[in-house]
């Protein structure tokens, strides 16, 4: 098929992929966001159950379309952040998702990258119209310019191919 | 780039062993016939280590070996001995096809037709070669993967040096009419060479080189139940090609080093098999083919076919897409219940994109991410495919489960 690349996963994705924790829709959930599409084949969704006054998580589930790395990285991120303030949840980084899943194969490293700016798409818009806080950067940070960048990977493959086909 | 590498012994001990398993992942690497594995083991033990170059028993009863092996594959496809010769792989016959075709002919044409669904290893080649003045044209296909006749006839002029097309298609199955294809080259220019990649042809269609016309055609060793690590590209008389690699030579002019006496053995050992079985293993790849299609895709929602139907299909390539089903994930899921296949997703991919063949016959990209190819056997059994089919609804189903977006939305 497509040019293949060897992925010797940690057993922790594998037990991830085949028990995934906080799996599922939040019905009641203070805010929700995604990232990807099932176009460029990487989709998570967040949701966020925010204690109003202490801004803390409660409660965080996962949806996924997409590789074992990517369903166990948005698994793994839920537990991480649970009971975490929105502030320390923002600072989690993908290296840390990738640590903590014992090390993603590099090729990999977009599946963390994808979960943690459906997180911060999450947070960014629990402030939408509420009073920001100082550590929330006015400018997207490096994840979140990802995600935005793989949702436009598809048009950037197509334009590629009709370059190519005659 | 710095990447993982690492024991994935835990992983497989995690993994556990299914309580049944079928191996269906032929495409990437075949299933061995257990007579062909004998028969390396043994040509190993008794001449294989020899080279049939050099001047002692040993060396004469090597060449031996490989004279009749090769004599065997002659006669399956209807050429001259003289007119095989022999490499490590598929891929590597396919790269000096194109490239060792590029350097005889230097003053000739500079153009080289493919279709669009080729393998990596011809289209590869063919592209690194503008970089030295070539310029590469893809013949766009159908939604089942027929050559476009129309392209494929304005295309070629008299600067066309070479056109590829496979007989087989190796992900979707497409069996394309050869000796059509080469009729019409030919009225357009006779001085064209024509290559096919007929690894996934040799013992699935009837497959007579003369019958064809063909100029250049590949295959495998493995595809054809066979060992890995021998490839074999069929040179039309009078066909010239310049080496890829260099060495000390032996029997062969286009492959320097010391010939791999046992898999050549276990190939025409595999051939024989084939020839002496065709029609029994055609029908019966067939029939496990259509029960795996239109059992996947009676019993399981929002499933497409990829690739034609009936007789020119493949007998034994089953590749179908599962909507909202991420291919890389379902390959994990059916693994954990003995089922190996692999998909088109390019979650699997070290470009990160999708199947070429699949975006080629118009598959959307989130088709191509859920596809699964699968190729049976003449070693499988009705058992295999009723297993597979009895654990597929609830892996599709598994992974559809964790997705944002299901089919009822």
């Amino acid at each position: 098929m497509s040019t293949r690349i060897p992925l010797p996963y940690g057993p922790k994705v594998l037990e991830l992929f085949r028990n995934p924790k906080n799996m599922g829709r939040m019905e009641d959930a203070t805010v929700v966001a995604v990232t990807g599409s099932l176009a460029c084949g990487d989709m998570i969704a967040i949701y966020l159950k925010i204690d109003e006054e202490t801004q803390v998580i409660k409660k965080a589930t996962f949806e996924s379309y997409g590789c074992a790395a990517n369903i166990a990285a948005a698994s793994i991120m839920t537990e991480m952040i649970k009971g975490k303030t929105l502030k320390e949840a923002w600072n989690i980084s993908w290296r840390d998702i990738s640590e903590e899943l014992g090390g993603l194969p590099s090729i990999k490293y977009h599946c963390g990258v994808l979960a943690v700016g459906a997180l911060r798409r999450a947070i960014r818009s629990y402030f939408e119209n509420k009073s920001k806080p100082d550590w929330l950067p006015e400018e997207l940070t490096h994840e979140e310019k990802h995600a935005l960048e793989e949702e436009k990977l598809v048009e950037m493959i197509e334009k590629r191919m009709k370059r190519k086909t005659n | 780039m710095t990447d993982i590498i690492r024991s994935v012994k835990d992983l497989i001990e995690i993994h556990g062993k299914p309580k049944r398993e079928v191996y269906l992942d032929s495409e990437n690497s075949g299933l061995i016939f257990p007579e062909a594995l004998e028969e390396m083991i043994s040509c190993y033990r008794e001449t294989g280590y020899g080279h049939p170059s050099i001047t002692h028993k040993i060396g004469w009863m090597s060449y031996e070996k490989m004279f009749k092996s090769t004599q065997i594959l002659a006669d399956f496809i209807n050429s001259s001995v003289d007119e095989i010769a022999y490499f490590h792989s598929g891929t590597e016959a396919n790269n000096v096809a194109v490239t060792g075709l590029a350097r005889a002919y230097k003053n000739r044409g500079k153009k080289i037709i493919v279709s669009s669904i080729e393998h990596f290893s011809v289209i590869f080649p063919a592209e690194k070669l503008e970089n030295y003045g070539y310029r590469v044209v893809k013949i766009p296909v159908d939604e089942y993967g027929f050559i476009n006749v129309d392209s494929l006839s304005n295309a070629i002029d008299k600067d066309t040096l070479l056109v590829s097309i496979a007989a087989v298609n190796h992900e979707i199955g497409t069996i394309q009419d050869i000796r059509g294809l080469v009729e019409i080259i030919k009225d357009k220019n006779p001085q064209t060479i024509f290559h096919t990649d007929a690894a996934d042809a040799l013992g699935k269609i009837n497959f007579d080189v003369d019958r064809l016309g063909v100029d250049l055609a590949t295959f495998s060793g493995h595809k054809v139940y066979g060992p890995k690590g021998v490839g074999v590209l069929y040179i039309k008389e009078g066909i010239k090609l310049e080496p890829v690699i260099y060495g000390q030579l032996s029997t062969q002019r286009l492959w320097p080093g010391v010939e791999n006496i046992p898999a050549i053995a276990g190939f025409a050992k595999a051939i024989e098999i084939i020839r002496n079985n065709f029609d029994t293993f055609v029908f019966h790849m067939r029939s496990l083919r259509d029960d795996l299609i239109d059992g996947l895709l009676e019993n399981i929602p929002y499933t497409l076919l990829n690739g034609p139907k009936g007789d020119r299909r493949a007998p034994d390539n089953v590749n179908v897409s599962f909507l909202y089903c991420e291919g890389e994930a379902l390959t994990i899921e059916l693994s954990m219940r003995g089922i190996y296949v692999s998909s088109g997703s390019a979650c699997t991919s070290r470009l990160l994109e999708p199947s070429h063949v699949l975006l080629a016959i118009g598959r959307k990209h989130e088709e191509a991410h859920g596809s699964v190819l699968m190729k049976v056997t003449p070693m499988h059994t009705m058992e295999d495919v009723k297993y597979v089919l009895s654990q597929f609804p609830q892996a599709i189903s598994r992974i559809r489960s964790l997705s944002p977006l299901k089919p009822e939305e």
